[in-house]
């Protein structure tokens, strides 16, 4: 059982305060990512719990254990590092047996656990290099070899794809699923990339100035966002945001409105939406949630806008499109023929709408 | 080949534009090599080839001031043999060489370490460091002179005081304790030398590489050991070539605080050679005993060069 849990944790550098009570339960065999743009605590948080930042105060708990005091070595924890971190002057087996030289293993038990890490991680050719002789994605594979030879009670890991290029980030992001899903080692891992952060997350816990914004499932997070910054976050291309007041009609029914939108809201949006009459609120409008409207649509789910950029990506074709005073995104089909200064009309899907409230940014 | 090619080039070059002959001669990269080399020529030449061929010269005659001398063979280095002066220098710069470049390199690490940590007043600390240093030696000399001297030393006053002793100790007039003295001001004015070198070598060194190992279950010293000391031995080794040539040849600092006294307690090659040679104006006999250090640091630096050169490459 390796749990992890993190109680109350602060931290503050010269003054500036970089984590504030973040509180985090972390269940054994769990993958948990912790994503934020860079400056949001991310990062610290995780040397904390590696023990190699002090803890200014609150509570870190490793396998049901408080580790605040001990030093790296005493938490059976392993890391891998943004930039590698391996020793230049030894080859790759030297690399991933040191962790177990200093841990006075025996030469024959070092032998079959580097050789089984390498074996997980098809660097056995490479075992006699030294790190400069190696590619980028090599020596990261050399990295985690490290990390797992030791088969710690958990895995942290700090960035470890950003100097990858896009190719070998995305082989690298499904080598390290499948390394955990054999494995089953608790891991913590930290990335601003919020694809990596969907793709490897059992759960994601998004960050921002140190303050934990929303924890959960990838899905959840997509599709029940707790503010507008986790729903600005998580998804791409980010999702639109337009201010918009809240008006009813005679009839008793919600209208979102501003100078370019004038849309009818659901019945279920409506009732969460009543008290916010007159209000200024923000909307938010997934851009995969927009398409060109057809005749069938209403005209009250739709709103006229004006193309400014086409970036046709062969999936799908990215339109920025004005509205009114404010700028949108709209993915739509790639069969769509649309130039730029076309006038279109976009409908959107009115089950799929996000409110704010415009002080608090939280989710209405 | 790669020459040749450049030529054919520049050729077809001239026969399209027009050119300034000194331009199309400059195209050519046998002739800017020799061009742009040639400024470094003249002054190695002038102030490190000529004044060497020139003790050769010197050594191998029986010049004296005034006087031009004529070729006397190997005759001034079979004297030197017999010069039971010279066995003394000799053997007191090997002992100053080797005594003062282990306690440079040791107490310059220890610097290094301890300024590459993360403290308030950090630069200014560096800075004050460099002090010894950056002192013309032979004032700094002077002040050594002085805190060695038997009536005025302050470190004589500093023990008497203390009770540590009960009469004055001639710490440049004894010869047992002069090469003591002479050595621990060498010390203090290398260690900066060291201390600011390693430490510039400390910083290339990646600090994650310190909390890898951390987290690999090294503790403090087997960090060190393991992944610090490795890494920094080329920059050591080079501040260690560095530092011996200078110490080995080392001359005002004995100069200044005892002149090679007493007794020849502190003769040094570098003050003996000055003082047969000016002082006693036998410039051949003086050349020859320069030149006996020469095969010395040779193979000093020879062993030192080859042995970086396995360290880089591995």
């Amino acid at each position: 059982m390796a749990r992890v849990v993190i109680r109350d944790l602060n931290k503050t550098f010269d003054g500036v305060h970089a984590v504030k009570d973040v509180n985090l339960e972390i269940n054994d065999k769990e993958f948990v990512v912790l994503v934020g743009p860079s400056g949001c605590g991310k990062t610290t948080t995780l040397r904390m719990v590696a023990g190699l930042e002090s803890i200014t105060s609150g509570q870190i708990l490793i396998a049901d254990k408080i580790v605040n005091e001990l030093p790296p070595m005493d938490r059976d924890i392993a890391m891998v590092f943004q930039n590698y971190a391996l020793y230049p002057h030894m080859n790759v087996y030297d690399n991933m047996a040191f962790g177990l030289k200093m841990r006075r293993f025996g030469r024959a038990e070092i032998d079959t656990r580097v050789k089984a890490a390498a074996e997980i991680l098809g660097i056995q050719a490479q075992l006699q290099r030294k790190p400069r002789q190696l590619s980028g994605g090599q020596r990261q594979r050399v990295a985690l070899g490290r990390a797992i030879v030791r088969h710690p009670k958990v895995f942290l890991f700090d960035e470890p794809l950003s100097n990858l290029d896009a190719k070998l980030r995305v082989q690298m992001r499904v080598e390290i699923k499948k390394i955990h899903a054999r494995l089953g080692t608790t891991a913590i891992y930290v990335t601003h990339d919020q694809i990596e952060a969907m793709t490897l997350g059992d759960r994601v816990v998004v960050m921002r100035d140190g303050v934990v914004q929303q924890v959960g499932e990838p899905l959840e997070l997509y599709n029940a966002p707790a503010n507008r910054f986790v729903a600005g976050f998580i998804g791409s291309p980010a999702m639109n945001f337009a201010t918009v007041t809240i008006a009813a009609d005679a009839d008793g029914l919600l209208w979102a409105n501003n100078e370019g939108i004038h849309i009818k809201l659901p019945a279920e949006v409506a009732s969460r939406l009543r008290k916010h009459v007159g209000e200024n609120v923000t909307l938010g409008i997934r851009p995969e949630d927009l398409r060109v409207a057809s005749s069938s649509d209403p005209a009250d789910v739709a709103f006229d806008a004006t193309v400014e950029v086409v970036e046709k990506l062969g999936s799908e074709i990215l339109l920025d499109v004005k509205v009114g005073p404010s700028m949108m995104a709209a993915a739509v089909e790639p069969t769509v023929l649309a130039k730029v200064r076309d006038q279109l009309r976009l409908a959107l899907n009115p089950d799929r709408l996000y409110f704010f409230d415009g002080p608090t940014q939280a989710a209405i | 080949m790669a020459v040749s090619d450049v030529t054919t080039t520049s050729d077809t070059y001239a026969g399209s534009v027009r050119r300034w002959p000194i331009t199309r001669l400059l195209e050519d990269e046998r002739w800017l090599a020799f061009v742009l080399l040639l400024p470094t020529m003249v002054l190695l030449g002038l102030f490190i080839a000529y004044p060497f061929v020139k003790g050769v010269e010197l050594s191998v005659t029986d010049a004296k001031v005034g006087v031009p001398g004529n070729f006397v063979g190997m005759q001034n280095f079979v004297v030197l043999l017999n010069d039971s002066i010279f066995r003394v220098a000799v053997w007191n710069t090997v002992v100053y060489t080797a005594v003062t470049t282990v306690f440079k390199l040791a107490l310059g690490l220890w610097l290094a370490l301890l300024l590459n940590r993360n403290f308030k007043g950090k630069a200014l600390t560096r800075a004050f460091i460099l002090l010894p240093f950056i002192i013309p030696t032979v004032l700094s000399t002077f002040a050594w002179k002085w805190m060695f001297d038997p009536t005025f030393s302050v470190i004589n006053w500093t023990l008497f005081r203390l009770g540590l002793i009960s009469s004055r100790i001639n710490w440049l007039g004894d010869p047992n304790l002069a090469l003591i003295s002479v050595i621990v001001v060498n010390i203090w004015r290398g260690v900066p030398f060291y201390a600011i070198s390693l430490l510039a070598g400390l910083q290339t060194i990646n600090p994650e590489l310190q909390d890898a190992a951390a987290i690999d279950g090294a503790k403090p010293w087997q960090r060190f050991w393991y992944v610090t000391w490795p890494l920094l031995l080329p920059v050591t080794l080079v501040v260690v070539l560095f530092s011996v040539i200078q110490t080995f040849a080392d001359f005002q600092l004995v100069y200044v605080l005892t002149g090679g006294g007493p007794a020849n307690a502190t003769q040094l090659f570098a003050t003996y050679a000055y003082q047969v040679g000016v002082g006693t104006g036998l410039l051949s006999q003086g050349a020859a005993i320069s030149l006996a250090m020469f095969p010395v640091l040779l193979v000093v630096v020879i062993v030192q060069l080859l042995y970086i050169r396995r360290v880089e490459t591995l």
